[in-house]
């Protein structure tokens, strides 16, 4: 099912992004699609509805949850992380 | 233009129930921000506050009153009883026809909010108390203090997030200074610590679940608190003719808007309220020995907030004193400045600089003199106090001593 939460997460970042899905890569960045620090935040809460998990993320030391926002393929294969240990 | 003084002062917040307990506390360094007791905490991940434990309404309301008024409407009467009975003003008298009050708040009424959602949807009743309205609203306190005081002259409430009390204050200092009173009672107040008004802030990802560490390397975001701050701003011959104890002098204000961001702060907007307040009150940098920062302990203000005043002041910048006191009381969104006040009117009479508690490690970006965890003694002429809002509304009071 990897593929289907990677699907969602671009779809997710690319609808914050107001762009299309086609033009997102796993390979974006955030700073690529134009998505701010508020944007960050409410990409975050449609991941967590979408895959009903809670990611660790705190707007003043983004890196400090272990949730790598690199790139839309870091935020997707963290996902699928947390959804893997939150199933649990 | 008339001078304008500080007669009297009163407040209830998590480090006392009055201003005198609050100094104490300020100087010891002590911190008021504990684990929340609060119904449905289990289901909020922010579980520390600056709340104010130990709270009996009973102690200073009747039932009827109790019923009528919302948390952040007790708290305001409370400091306010406080304030006028320090400044001893009688406002039965043609006084007080141009006497009112100015207060800031920033969600007025939140747990009556809370409380009858609550009971409508979660609890399915389908009937409110009658006084859910009237003791909701954001005037509500404003209100309370005028008729409790015959206070009769231009009152009213306002909302301008985390600077509603300087906001506040400020037009409170513009109505004395212009000649249209001679007394005004003004400030803020703040309750928002229910489940409702914690997991609103929970959302926006900007809170710390340990501790509040403004300028520290290792700061991780803001923690609320609740209380209220109260004066009375008093014309200067007033005051001295009737020979009435002066706290401290009000000498500038100024106002800016960033019109940049909803939530992330401006360094020019903060720079150019910092810069309108000294002009205001024709200080100098070089004047000013205290800043009490905004300092919420999030990385975006911290930063901006240093920035600015290193704009402001120049090599100066290295010679002023600047702390934060919300890691003692936590944030209290529109109530915040009022309390913070306090710390202002300390430096300047009693020449103690309140610290900034919980700091751990220098941050680069942050390189100013932050009176770290422990107070300091200075003699200070004169002190800033800022308040930066979500929306990008600035507003700060330059105070002299006297």
């Amino acid at each position: 099912m990897t593929t289907s939460v990677e699907d969602k997460v671009l779809a997710i970042l690319a609808e914050q992004a107001g762009l299309d899905v086609a033009d997102v890569t796993l390979d974006s960045t955030l700073d690529s699609l134009g998505v701010d620090s508020l944007g960050v935040v409410e990409a975050i809460f449609a991941i967590e509805e979408t895959f009903d998990i809670s990611v660790p993320f705190n707007a003043n030391a983004p890196q400090e949850g272990g949730f790598d926002l690199t790139s839309v393929g870091s935020i997707a294969a963290a996902v699928q992380g947390l959804i893997d240990s939150q199933a649990a | 233009m008339k001078r304008v003084v500080i007669t009297g002062a009163g407040t209830v917040n998590a480090l006392a129930q009055d201003v005198a307990g609050t100094l104490a506390a300020f100087q010891e360094g002590r911190c008021g921000i504990t684990a929340l007791d609060i119904p449905d905490i289990d289901r909020l991940s922010i579980k520390i506050g600056g709340q104010v434990h130990g709270w009996d309404p009973e102690a200073h309301f009747n039932r009827q009153q109790i019923v009528l008024f919302d948390k952040f409407t007790q708290f305001t009467l409370v400091a306010a009883r406080q304030a006028i009975a320090q400044s001893g003003l009688n406002f039965d008298g043609r006084l007080g026809n141009e006497a009112g009050v100015v207060l800031g708040t920033a969600g007025g009424g939140v747990n009556t909010w809370d409380e009858n959602y609550r009971a409508v949807y979660a609890d399915g009743k389908n009937r409110v108390h009658p006084f859910v309205v009237p003791k909701l609203m954001n005037n509500a306190a404003a209100s309370h203090v005028s008729m409790e005081f015959n206070l009769r002259g231009p009152s009213f409430t306002v909302a301008t997030a985390c600077a509603s009390s300087n906001h506040a204050m400020g037009q409170a200092f513009h109505m004395i200074r212009s000649g249209m009173s001679r007394a005004m009672v003004t400030g803020g107040s703040e309750s928002m610590l229910c489940f409702g008004g914690i997991k609103a802030w929970e959302g926006l990802r900007v809170m710390s679940r340990d501790a509040c560490r403004p300028f520290s390397l290792t700061r991780n975001g803001m923690v609320q608190g609740e209380g209220a701050a109260v004066f009375v701003f008093e014309e200067l011959e007033h005051a001295r003719k009737r020979k009435a104890e002066i706290l401290a002098e009000v000498v500038g204000f100024a106002m800016t808007s960033d019109a940049a961001d909803i939530v992330m702060p401006s360094r020019q907007g903060a720079a150019r309220a910092i810069a309108g307040a000294l002009k205001d009150a024709r200080l100098n940098v070089s004047d000013v020995g205290y800043i009490n920062a905004h300092g919420t302990g999030t990385a975006a203000n911290d930063k901006t907030e240093c920035a600015a005043v290193a704009d402001v002041f120049g090599p100066q910048a290295d010679h002023v004193m600047i702390s934060s006191t919300k890691a003692m009381h936590g944030h209290l969104i529109g109530g915040t400045g009022a309390v913070e006040l306090l710390a202002c009117i300390m430096a300047l009479r009693d020449g103690i600089i309140a610290p900034t508690i919980g700091y751990q490690e220098p941050d680069p970006e942050c390189a100013l003199d932050v009176v770290p965890n422990v107070a300091r003694e200075a003699r200070v002429e004169a002190a800033i106090s800022n308040a930066f809002a979500f929306g990008g509304l600035n507003a700060v009071l330059a105070l002299r001593r006297m």
